[in-house]
């Protein structure tokens, strides 16, 4: 008879792990472990949210306290994705109101959210604790005064990057009077103004507030004022900076910024005149984040702040920091383990990027404990991106984004397969990368053979053929995300590798050749994929050879999905379509 | 070499997006949005100028390239080249960092060390002999203060400060 560990036993080793990676794979080792761990899952992690539905998430988990779902795919962010493709978060909360009523925390990524939604959290959840909106839309600051008035232990509140119809800086007042239990408050993509006698109030009774993150209308004197009345801040996104310079200002928000003491991470500084910049001196030796990357600052203002980062560990920042600043950065961050380089111009037609691969290479050879890179600019070598792999074999995530389609190595006039196979085969533990740049089929070939841990893949303007696809989908064994936009290839690799599809969360392919004759095959094939096809016009009016403009397939156990809109065509939805009488080739 | 060998290969008009019901491709070929990239964006450019030179030239857009978040994209820079007559040297500005009218003036004046004067709609700037004015899409020049500021930022292009007996007044002109 065999041994078996008792449950209270498992349950009790259980709540040691919160990896859901690692949870996921106890609940494979046999009936009664999967049994003991659903029912201990406090975090659940939903990655594509028409993957499963919201009524096997809550009947799996019983004991969920904290939600997180992810929507549209990431191409979304760069206006790939048409308006109205999905991502509602409507049902999941509809859901979860009637089934898990003891939810803490919500946070969702690139999903629609309505006022609606927002009301009926409010309302569903007594203890609502986190609220967290990324890259979010459909909701006015009306759904967000709702929350605040309504949730009594709310904890975090936080809206990153979203679009929000905002109807005025009303909201703010609609905190409860007493004190509050804010710990996080972010608002720094609102529009509209607030009233600051509001924000010190609110401030005032939030005693445990550590990270505030104003909007832009927030100006240096209500900056001031807010400082001054929570100076335990650990995280700031300050508002505006740009003020008329008054000498007494600049004192008053020099001895604020001074009176920080545990700032760690600074971000906002909208329109910073340099000028201002010396009033941040007093917290730079503290902070761990730095995030200048709406900071028109140039050289050598930027240097001036830098060099007394010590102890920096994560940099966003605009190509307006040159080369030169990225040497300094290399000098004086030792500890930087992130770096993002946004282009100030981001125009393709822009000639004036004023950062070259010499910087990254100044900061791979500097920073020892880098293992994330953000990177736009104009061209690129093979030899820099030798050199960046030999000195940061610890790098974990490369995006490389060469702005100029289908350049090559500007030295040597070679594509820059060479530079990518030492990313690949250098970086072992690489998760994330995305390349750029003129990439014959054989940069693939060299990725899918040593790329063995990336998970997630971004491409455009690359390849040669078909061969492009087969080398990736055959040999990346961890990847879960591919994005592919405009390289030339069809339909052969992606009906081969058909399987492979399953073992993945999703894949995007825009302006390629695949054709709608494949989409309608791979569909019949694989019952467990969702493959659609994304296209202004209906497929009807081409040859189903012709290619389609987008295509979005992922894996789901939730079957078709029945919210999409017209321009979403999936052999589900559209049976009249028939089966294929194309013969691939 | 590699590079144009690619271009070629693409089949541009199959894949190009086209926002609107089929049969419409017509009316939207002025607004250039590809989803693909033509080669030699400028050489190709230069070439149609010629023949379109009602339209003036747009700038071959491709539709989430590069890829950064419309979000941060509108905290960009655009900066215009600002001249004043008699200054030895050239400016730069960034239009954005501005939101109307008497903010960009005061700040050019604060540049240049001038004061501009008195604006009407009628006679334009009076009373110092500086007069602002700026050169729009369509290669006009134009006085600051005419149109609306979000119309005069999105096509203003440079700036010039006109100055002394080189301004010429409103009614030297009729």
């Amino acid at each position: 008879m065999a041994l078996r560990l008792p449950s209270k036993v498992l349950k009790h080793i259980l709540s040691f792990i919160d990896s859901n990676e690692d949870r996921n794979s106890v609940s494979l080792v046999c009936k009664s472990w999967f049994e003991t761990e659903r029912k201990t899952r406090k975090r659940v992690f939903v990655g594509n949210c028409y993957a499963v539905t919201p009524a096997a998430v809550a009947r799996r988990f019983p004991a969920m306290r904290s939600l997180t779902l992810k929507g549209k795919p990431h191409f979304a962010d760069y206006n790939l994705v048409p308006d109205g493709w999905g991502g509602y978060a409507c049902p999941w909360i509809e859901s979860m109101a009637a089934k898990s009523p003891y939810l803490e925390e919500i946070r969702l990524k690139r999903m629609v959210v309505t006022d609606d939604c927002l009301e009926r959290i409010a309302a569903s959840f007594k203890n609502f604790k986190v609220l967290v909106l990324t890259s979010c839309e459909g909701f006015s600051t009306d759904g967000i005064a709702a929350i605040a008035s309504t949730c009594r232990n709310l904890r975090v509140l936080e809206l990153r990057e979203c679009i929000v119809e905002d109807l005025g800086g009303d909201w703010l007042s609609y905190f409860p009077e007493t004190s509050t239990s804010l710990v996080s408050l972010d608002f720094s993509c609102l529009d509209s103004e607030v009233k600051i006698s509001d924000l010190e109030r609110l401030v005032s009774r939030s005693p445990n507030l550590k990270s505030l993150k104003l909007n832009p209308a927030v100006t240096l004197d209500g900056l001031v004022s807010i400082l001054r009345r929570a100076p335990q801040l650990t995280e700031l996104g300050t508002g505006s900076f740009a003020a008329e310079l008054k000498p007494e200002a600049f004192t008053k928000l020099s001895k604020a910024f001074s009176n920080c003491k545990q700032l760690q991470s600074l971000s906002g500084l909208w329109d910073v005149l340099p000028e201002y910049l010396p009033a941040l001196y007093s917290v730079c030796p503290g902070l761990t984040s730095l995030n200048l990357s709406y900071a028109t600052v140039r050289m050598p203002d930027l240097v001036e702040l830098l060099r007394r980062c010590s102890k920096l560990q994560k940099l966003w920042v605009m190509d307006l920091i040159e080369d030169k600043g990225l040497e300094a950065v290399a000098s004086y961050c030792k500890e930087l383990r992130e770096l993002r380089v946004f282009p100030s111009e981001p125009d393709l037609d822009a000639t004036n990027i004023p950062v070259t691969e010499q910087g990254l290479v100044y900061v791979s050879k500097g920073c020892r404990k880098l293992e994330s890179v953000l990177y736009f600019c104009v061209q690129f070598t093979n030899a820099a991106l030798i050199t960046i792999a030999r000195k940061r074999p610890n790098l974990k995530c490369f995006r490389l984004c060469v702005i100029e389609p289908f350049a090559p190595d500007y030295k040597t006039n070679e594509p820059l397969d060479k530079g990518f196979k030492a990313i690949a085969e250098g970086c072992k533990d690489l998760r994330r990368l995305s390349v750029s740049g003129l990439l014959s089929d054989k940069a693939f070939k060299y990725i899918g053979k040593h790329a063995k841990k990336v998970r997630m893949l971004s491409i455009a303007f690359a390849g040669d053929s078909d061969l492009m696809l087969h080398h990736l989908l055959s040999g990346c064994e961890s990847l879960k995300k591919l994005e592919i936009r405009d390289c030339p290839f069809g339909d052969t690799a992606l009906l081969e590798n058909a399987a492979k599809l399953e073992t993945m969360r999703s894949l995007w392919m825009s302006s390629c050749f695949v054709s709608f004759g494949a989409c309608k095959l791979l569909s019949q094939k694989m019952p467990r994929l969702n493959v659609e096809v994304i296209d202004e016009h209906p497929p009807k009016t081409r040859p189903e050879s012709s290619p389609v403009e987008r295509i979005y397939i992922y894996r789901t156990v939730a079957g078709p999905r029945m919210d999409t809109p017209e321009f979403v065509w999936t052999l589900h939805k559209n049976p009249e379509i028939g089966v294929s009488k194309l013969a691939i080739k | 070499m590699a590079y144009e060998k690619k271009v070629n290969e693409l089949n541009l008009k199959d894949t190009e997006l086209c926002l609107g019901l089929p049969g419409r491709t017509e009316e939207i070929k002025e607004e250039q949005e590809v989803s693909c990239v033509k080669s030699n964006n400028k050489r190709q450019f230069e070439e149609t100028r010629d023949e379109e030179e009602s339209t003036p030239p747009t700038k071959t857009q491709i539709v989430g390239w590069p890829p950064v978040r419309s979000y941060r994209k509108n905290n960009s820079v655009s900066y215009v080249k600002v001249s004043m007559d008699g200054a030895p040297y050239l400016r730069k500005i960034d239009l954005k960092t501005y939101k109307n009218y008497p903010e960009l003036l005061k700040a050019l004046e604060n540049m240049f060390k001038f004061t501009v004067g008195e604006y009407s709609e009628r006679e334009g700037y009076k009373g110092s002999g500086f007069v602002p004015t700026y050169e729009d899409k369509d290669g006009d020049w134009m006085l600051v203060g005419d149109v609306p500021w979000d119309m005069f930022s999105s096509s203003c292009k440079r700036l010039r400060i006109m100055k002394g007996s080189d301004a010429p007044t409103l009614d030297a002109s009729l």
